[in-house]
């Protein structure tokens, strides 16, 4: 398998290499090398937590900028997120929105929203069967996948097999174009994600396991965001675009996806060392009871990425405002598609070779371990992160596979001195 | 380096803190995983050990938490100095719990723990006496 493309980019010059990326990190993916803070790909899950919380803005998710989109060249398609109708003041009909993005240059619009209405619609069928590992981890948030292959491998088997709404959307809309306008062939056609976080983007980047994705470029919320404001006209005479109800805009508030399974038996967690807490709890066979579970990385659901313009509470209560009178939803599978997830949009996440593994030889890991273990012990326990390791334990790791050097350690190297100096 | 002596680590399980019981089971998982162990045996691992801490700080307390990792199997043994089980086949017995009412609303105390230690290991051996402590020795082959 080709080694995993993560979507994070440092900014040299303002990285200062301090070390608050490097203790934020839940997954330990961040060194601090040569004064700089470098990701280890095998480890970084996309989660965005470095981009939030770096005080210099030296981090960004690398995506295509809107100059990259071949307006006029091709028929460009945007899809945009739910959690984008939360980013506008005074906004009450997410028609403005549509509207925009065709003033804009997009050629068509369809919500990523009205797909997350299909894939709600087949998790409530796929909920009543009998056959399948309960609860039921929704595969929506490309992070809490890619964290449960990476670090919970036994509840691979608890995920909805099914893409997410984003490519689900993608699909239906590249069929609706080709459905209006029959002159156009799939390669004149060009699919845009709006995302709200750099792990769609790897998503999009990585087409795992075969899968190819049918999303073509990947595009920030904050990218776009003043363009489209720009182009977002007050006028009353604005075309009827939006076909979301008030399920698929709640797929961008943590809870939101859940409670439309209209099954009680749910829990919704959001916020990164949150669901890992929850995943650990999971694996340990805790909450036998409960039938679904959703998990977002992001505090507050799709709504506090990284990549998004606004507060993610106030982009709540945005979102409450516009899907007040809406319909509860606009979007159902066809009556013989209802039954079980179409063939087409089964995805099961592939396995990975664990990150954390020592060695791929048991014998010569544990050997390993003993080494950490016992270089551990010398180490003073501050993980004070000045080695450029998260911890004295990750640091005691790194020595014995030889990535960093034990005269990184500043404790080590000071108590060396005072012994030579006492003697 | 020693490679006879098998892979130990030390772990205190606090019985003060109801909220801080299992801690110690993630860290074990943690280890398990570094060294490569498939995830079956992790888990089996990971829900015996969780069982075992949650009984030690619900009856006992707290106590401590040995890990030894050789060539075929991981072994557990959980050291407690509390009440001691008058009658270990009772308590072996799905159901059965001595466990306070303010714990069982917690939803925990549905006599489980035990037996679920048993589902989960290969070998199970428990020494206990009353007034002195419990020492459950268990293992799971890898």
């Amino acid at each position: 398998m080709a080694p995993y493309k993560h979507s994070v980019a440092l900014d040299y010059d303002k990285c200062k290499g301090c070390i608050t990326c490097l203790k934020r990190c839940p997954t330990e993916a961040i060194r601090i090398k040569n004064g700089h803070a470098v990701i280890d790909s095998g480890r970084c899950i996309d989660c965005g937590e470095c981009i939030r919380q770096c005080p210099h803005k030296a981090k960004r998710a690398v995506a295509d900028k809107l100059a990259d989109l071949p307006f006029g060249k091709k028929f460009v398609i945007a899809l945009p997120p739910p959690s984008l109708y939360g980013q506008f003041e005074n906004l009450d009909d997410a028609d403005y929105i549509m509207d925009g993005l065709l003033k804009i240059g997009f050629d068509y619009v369809y919500e990523v929203a009205r797909a997350a209405e299909l894939v709600t619609e087949y998790t409530r069928q796929y909920l009543k069967r009998d056959d399948i590992r309960r609860p039921v981890i929704s595969s929506a948030c490309p992070v809490v996948t890619r964290l449960i292959a990476l670090r919970f491998p036994y509840l691979r088997d608890n995920l909805v097999p099914m893409l997410s709404p984003m490519e689900i959307a993608a699909e239906k809309a590249i069929e609706e174009a080709m459905a209006k306008h029959p002159e156009l062939k799939r390669e004149d056609i060009v699919t845009v994600f709006i995302s709200p976080c750099p792990a769609k983007i790897s998503a999009v980047k990585n087409n795992i396991d075969g899968y190819e994705s049918h999303v073509d470029f990947v595009v920030a919320v904050n990218e776009i965001y003043f363009e489209l404001l720009g182009a977002m006209g007050k006028s009353e005479d604005i075309a009827p675009i939006s076909k979301t109800g008030m399920v698929g805009m709640s797929w961008a508030l943590s809870g939101g996806e859940a409670s439309a399974l209209l099954n009680d038996r749910y829990l919704a967690a959001d916020g990164i060392e949150n669901i890992i807490k929850v995943l650990d709890e999971l694996e340990t066979g805790s909450f036998p009871f409960l039938d679904y579970i959703e998990l977002n990385a992001c505090s507050s659901g799709c709504v506090g990425g990284v990549m998004n313009v606004g507060n993610p509470y106030l982009a709540k209560v945005k979102i409450q405002n516009i899907k007040r009178y809406l319909p509860v939803m606009q979007n159902r599978p066809s009556v013989d598609e209802v039954k079980s997830i179409p063939k087409k949009y089964e995805y099961r996440q592939p396995e990975y070779e664990s990150a954390s593994k020592l060695d791929s030889d048991r014998k010569t890991a544990m050997s390993l371990m003993k080494e950490i273990v016992s270089l551990e012990k010398k180490l003073p326990g501050f993980d004070c992160g000045a080695c450029g390791s998260p911890t004295c334990r990750a640091f005691a790791e790194d020595v014995i596979k030889k990535a960093s050097l034990l005269d990184d350690c500043v404790f080590l190297n000071k108590s060396d001195e005072e012994n030579s100096s006492n003697t | 380096m020693d490679n006879a002596s098998p892979l130990a680590f030390h772990f205190d399980v606090d019985g003060n803190d109801f909220t801080s019981a299992g801690e110690a089971s993630v860290q074990v998982k943690k280890i398990l995983r570094r060294i490569g162990i498939d995830s079956e045996a992790i888990r089996r691992v990971s829900i015996a050990m969780y069982e075992a801490e949650i009984n030690m700080v619900i009856h006992a307390g707290g106590g401590e938490a040995e890990l030894f990792i050789t060539d075929d199997k991981v072994t557990l043994v959980m050291t407690d100095r509390g009440p001691g089980i008058a009658d270990i086949e009772l308590a072996m017995r799905e159901g059965y719990s001595t466990a306070p009412d303010n714990i069982r609303s917690l939803g925990f105390g549905a006599g489980m723990g035990l037996p679920n230690i048993k589902r989960y290991t290969d070998e199970l051996n428990i020494e206990s006496e009353v007034g002195k402590g419990t020492k459950i020795t268990m293992s799971v082959n890898i």
